[in-house]
């Protein structure tokens, strides 16, 4: 990344500036220099601006810190056919988000140092935007004994996960907890109590018994959540949940940050803004010809797409602040693994490019403000990823130029072959969204821009 | 190509013909998307197969010329064999495909399978699949064929509810009112699914009887907005078989496979059988004359007892009879719906 910086300086004219960390909210010019922000506020006079500065206009567009992702699978090393560092990274761009973690649940796994330096040389080669790996919580992601976490540490690692399967094992749950009270870093757990969901392929529900699907009840993450809170709770090791779906999760988090447990939590932009039906096919549109059910396999994934009470219920647990963070769990995959039947098609979407303009729905409806939509992409997971993060989420001047420019009112149509993602995996294909990214900028560096449309 | 109202079944005199079977339908997924003029008219043609069936010699030419394919990724005898025959009856070229000892053992996906057979210019792909949704799944990517559900995992079963439902008219003279006791497994029943959609678009009330664990209660009850006009509301659930059965038209007992015991939705097969076997005494709480169905294949001594199975109540072997004429119909229904592959139509 040190390379990278844009000496020219950039002034972003007149857009709406949304620095929630800041508490701002309002109307100014942005101008970047050398790779850190100069001023992010009231509208510069013509000689606050050096001289060669360039200049985008930007009224009726918003900036603000670029989004952090704290959960991402950018599949290298093992599965480039899904997709690569830098395909991964150049997705993030178009969507908005300067900074990715990737998670562990790579071949091999990110559980030793020697793989954080693969994947950090990689990203340092190819990376449009800053990318941090996750460390494994156990060797191999098997669950049986801990990594050497410290190494990981060490090495650069940013949290701990064996995402894509729970630490199963309730003691080594405990254990990593524990192990990690001195490592300043969250256990990062992927809720799913299998053996309440044997061959679960969706949500259980009306909509899975319609398609003869067997679904994974709320209770088979709720169980697990339950779990951890109470590990958390006794070890006082920080837990941060991830991909939260479900109304009774939210619930069983408001209670036990009531009684002071340390835990974070996630929820992606699908479970905002699908629902499990949308596997009926017709993207969610209720009025349907009886016999063309489609078994979208785009919309296999985990945690499942729930029903309207659950979307309705993170919704709320966002915008009260119950909920730290939006996460992608972006899961790129290759399209013979989704051209299949439902049972046999790969849990994932891809996420990172239609993340934004799903999201702006909540606004749009009146959910949430978009201080607070911006807040839950920037602020919230730099909380989760610790105070050397607090830079990247703030346009507060000698902070890191990284930001986003997006216009709130953009109508556009999603189509997946302009995806810089290999993985073309969203039931979002031809759905209309409103709200697009116009610009990205890391570290001063313009490594998105779309100012055509 | 030509709709006409009657249509003979072919040039040979030897044909039987058919009434009002227009059809632009391609193919048979489920029973969700037929209406019940369709669903009626497929019976009545079904009428005129059974005659077919009868005759000294079973061949009329109808078929000449198109090919079926049989695709079946999960065993099965007498669905395999019945569409075998209505083909073979009809002058079709039948072709079996077996998943094992075919390009599947290689594999090639079900996907590529279906396009491979598509290039080969087949008519009709009946396919059975353990996985829910595979049929749609060809449906959607071959649209040169006409796809057969016969039998898609947990999911639906059509020709075996068209078979039950010609079966029940033809005995009872009508579905409408008439009250059909489906007992066992429903959950994972296809043919209790698709049969459920049938039923209620005829207007026969519809009553499931069996363990709570094996109930799909959420297709019943489980959607907020399930509509007060959806076939489904008017659905009972009665986990009591000796009140439910009261007055029965029809007892339709569902195959309880073992696995369900082991997978624990069952304490034992001794449980079961004391609660939701169906038997003599039973049946005599349901009206006078009542049916006793089964899909088939049974586990006599289970979910049925031998008497009652081979009784005189029984019409098990009429299921069977009768499924061979429904494939007909629906193999004929599909071919006439269809041009050749340069657009010209069959006759």
């Amino acid at each position: 990344m040190l390379n990278r910086t844009h000496n020219r300086p950039v002034l972003i004219k007149g857009a709406r500036i949304v620095d929630p960390g800041r508490g701002m909210d309002a109307a100014g010019d942005v101008l970047t220099q050398e790779g850190r922000i100069v001023s992010a506020g009231p509208i510069l006079s013509p000689s606050d601006v050096p001289d060669g500065t360039h200049s985008i206009p930007s009224n009726g567009l918003v900036v603000a810190p670029g989004f952090i992702d704290l959960h991402s699978h950018l599949r290298e090393p093992g599965y480039e056919y899904k997709e690569t560092i830098a395909t991964g990274a150049r997705a993030a761009a178009r969507g908005g988000f300067t900074s990715v973690c990737c998670m562990p649940n790579t071949d091999p796994a990110i559980d030793n140092e020697a793989v954080v330096e693969l994947v950090k040389r990689r990203a340092d080669a190819d990376a449009l935007v800053r990318v941090f790996p996750i460390g494994a919580v156990t060797k191999g992601r098997k669950g049986r004994e801990l990594c050497e976490m410290e190494e990981l540490a060490a090495a650069g690692v940013v949290a701990y996960s064996d995402d894509g399967d729970p630490v199963y094992d309730p003691n080594i749950m405990r254990l990593a907890l524990t192990y990690t009270l001195d490592l300043g870093m969250p256990v990062i757990n992927h809720c799913q109590e299998h053996s309440l969901c044997p061959g679960g392929v969706m949500a259980e529900g009306w909509t899975a018994t319609r398609l003869g699907l067997p679904g994974i009840p709320a209770a088979a993450e709720e169980a697990m959540v339950s779990r951890d809170l109470a590990l958390a709770e006794m070890t006082g090791g920080w837990l941060h949940l991830a991909h939260l779906s479900t109304a009774g999760s939210v619930d069983l988090v408001r209670q036990a940050r009531q009684r002071g447990v340390s835990v974070t939590c996630e929820v992606c932009p699908q479970h905002l803004y699908l629902t499990d039906e949308w596997a009926l096919g017709y993207q969610g549109d209720t009025v349907r010809t009886a016999g063309t059910l489609n078994y979208d396999t785009s919309t296999k994934v985990y945690p499942p797409l729930r029903g309207r009470s659950d979307v309705e219920a993170l919704i709320e647990g966002l915008a009260e602040g119950v909920i730290d963070c939006i996460a992608t769990d972006h899961a790129p995959h290759e399209l013979a693994s989704k051209e299949v039947t439902y049972e046999e098609a790969s849990f994932g979407i891809s996420v990172l490019e239609t993340a934004l303009g799903s999201l702006l729905a909540l606004v749009h409806g009146g959910r949430i403000s978009l201080s607070t939509l911006v807040d839950r992409l920037t602020v919230g997971p730099a909380r989760v990823l610790g105070p050397s993060f607090e830079q990247y989420a703030t346009l507060e001047a000698g902070s890191p130029a990284d930001l986003v420019l997006f216009d709130p009112n953009l109508e556009w149509t999603v189509d997946t072959s302009q995806f810089a993602s290999r993985g073309r995996n969203t039931p979002l294909q031809g759905a209309s969204l409103k709200g697009r990214v116009v610009a990205t900028m890391v570290e001063g560096r313009l490594v998105h821009q779309d100012f055509g449309v | 190509m030509t709709t006409p109202d009657a249509m003979a079944l072919g040039n040979d005199p030897q044909d039987v013909t058919l009434a009002g079977t227009a059809s632009t339908r391609r193919n048979v997924l489920d029973l969700d998307d037929f209406t019940p003029d369709e669903i009626a008219s497929v019976l009545d043609d079904t009428g005129a197969m059974v005659e077919v069936l009868g005759r000294d010699i079973k061949k009329v030419p109808t078929l000449r010329g198109r090919v079926v394919v049989t695709m079946f990724y999960e065993s099965s005898t007498r669905t395999r064999i019945s569409f075998e025959e209505a083909g073979k009856v009809l002058s079709a070229d039948v072709i079996n495909m077996a998943s094992s000892g075919s390009s599947v053992d290689k594999g090639e996906s079900l996907l590529n399978t279906g396009l491979t057979l598509q290039a080969m210019g087949v008519d009709v792909l009946v396919v059975r699949h353990p996985h829910s949704g595979a049929p749609y799944l060809l449906a959607r990517h071959l649209p040169q064929v006409s796809i057969i559900n016969a039998g898609d995992g947990l999911h639906a079963h059509p020709t075996q509810a068209l078979l039950d439902l010609y079966t029940m008219r033809e005995r009872l003279g009508s579905l409408s009112g008439a009250r059909v006791v489906i007992v066992g497994d429903v959950l994972h029943s296809r043919v209790a699914r698709s049969n459920l959609w049938g039923l209620t678009k005829m207007g026969a009330q519809v009553v499931l009887s069996g363990p709570t664990t094996l109930m799909p209660l959420d297709l019943l009850s489980g959607r907020d907005e399930l509509e007060e006009d959806h076939p489904f509301a008017q659905v009972e659930v009665d986990t009591d078989l000796d009140r439910a059965i009261e007055g029965a038209d029809v007892v339709m007992a569902l195959r309880l496979q073992s696995e369900r015991q082991q997978g624990g939705f069952l304490p034992s097969i001794r449980e079961y059988i004391r609660r939701w076997q169906v038997t003599d005494d039973r049946l005599a709480k349901a009206r006078s004359g009542a049916l006793v169905m089964h899909p088939g294949p049974m586990n006599e001594g289970v979910e049925i007892s031998t008497s009652l199975a081979h009784g005189e109540s029984s019409v098990i072997e009429a299921q069977v009879t009768n499924g061979v004429a429904v494939r007909m119909a629906l193999l004929y229904r599909l071919c006439a719906g269809r041009g050749g592959r340069n657009g010209e139509g069959n006759s």
